[in-house]
């Protein structure tokens, strides 16, 4: 796979397809705004072109497909513990809206 | 010396693909990150340590917006331009968000001709990327001047949420502060280059020019601004699409 010699050299061809496609992602995802697509399914599509965008500037342009496993993982691995802390929070965020519901918009009396 | 001999074998040794080869690379005994100079390792780690300072930005953006129970102001409008005789939902983030991906087009060019050792054309590529992103610092004063102007602080706005504004400014505050950390970066890289800091025979010494003949610290920039390109991705579909 990668026991080049140092520096990602590649053929421009490859960055000028995914230039292409992260205009076309940009541009659906603003698209979901134009077309006031509501719900779940403006949430889905917005993550959706959002990770594929991610995904295609850390695989190509930051050259993540070329490097060793050694690097990927080190730098890839460790953002997965921000879903626990995007999970713990969410329902930290979820208890805080209920207990303000219930004790400043007129829920349970404050004795 | 001997870093130079294990340099030059590094790239005659058959290395191990696979789980195998992460294995073999950590348990080496020399550099674990094989085949990366240790300017773009260093690189990595710091936008590693960066992503989770964004990410628990808008992490905490998320735990604001989801506990408050005054509605959210709507980020479609508030962000609207009027051009051509009507309102049209966020188009200047749109406009910044094409503007920030073809700098990381012309970028991730000025790299490929970087190691082509085609000093003229790297320069000229580091410049456009650089003026592209001064141009989209430039689009987000316009954009905090004008939500100023409409009343919009970190304690309070006329539109909803007084969390609204707190998130706003911090979290486009300090994109924005990357953003021209990497304009002067790249300023300051695209000099060296066009001078030819980075020849093969030139006795030229200073920051960023570790090594000779090797122009690997434009690679180390691009993922720099590269990173800069991704975190927007992020900003633009949380804060503004969502």
């Amino acid at each position: 796979m990668s026991t080049a010699a140092e520096g990602q050299q590649h053929p421009l061809g490859i960055y000028f397809k995914i230039w292409g496609l992260l205009f076309v992602l940009s541009t659906l995802s603003y698209m979901v705004d134009i077309l006031e697509i509501q719900g779940y399914l403006r949430w889905s599509l917005i993550i959706t072109f959002m990770l594929m965008k991610a995904g295609l500037i850390v695989a190509v342009f930051m050259h993540m497909v070329w490097e060793r496993l050694a690097i990927v993982y080190a730098i890839l691995l460790p953002p997965l513990a921000l879903m626990v802390l995007m999970a713990l929070m969410a329902i930290e965020a979820d208890y805080t809206h209920i207990t303000r519901l219930l004790y400043f918009f007129g829920g349970i009396p404050l004795k | 010396m001997a870093e130079t001999d294990v340099e030059h074998s590094a790239a005659s040794i058959d290395r191990q693909d696979g789980i195998q080869g992460v294995i073999a690379d950590w348990a080496s005994d020399q550099r674990a990150f094989k085949g990366v100079p240790w300017g773009k390792a260093m690189m990595w780690i710091f936008l590693l340590s960066d992503t989770f300072i964004f990410s628990t930005f808008l992490i905490s953006y998320m735990t604001v917006r989801m506990s408050t129970p005054v509605p959210w102001p709507p980020s479609s409008e508030l962000f609207a331009l009027h051009m051509f005789g009507a309102n049209i939902p966020l188009i200047l983030i749109a406009i910044m968000t094409f503007i920030l991906i073809t700098s990381s087009g012309t970028m991730v060019l000025a790299v490929n001709y970087g190691y082509r050792l085609d000093r003229k054309k790297t320069t000229l590529l580091l410049v456009i990327t650089a003026i592209l992103g001064a141009s989209f610092v430039g689009m987000q004063a316009f954009e905090w001047t004008k939500l100023i102007h409409e009343g919009v602080r970190p304690w309070g706005n006329p539109f909803g949420a007084a969390q609204f504004g707190s998130t706003f400014f911090m979290i486009t505050g300090f994109h924005g502060a990357h953003v021209s950390i990497g304009v002067i970066f790249l300023l300051l890289v695209a000099r060296k280059v066009w001078r030819g800091d980075y020849e093969a025979n030139t006795e030229r010494r200073g920051f960023f020019t570790s090594h000779k003949g090797s122009y690997d610290i434009v690679e180390t920039t691009g993922l720099y601004w590269h990173f800069v390109d991704l975190v927007w991705v992020f900003i633009f579909a949380f804060f503004y699409l969502w």
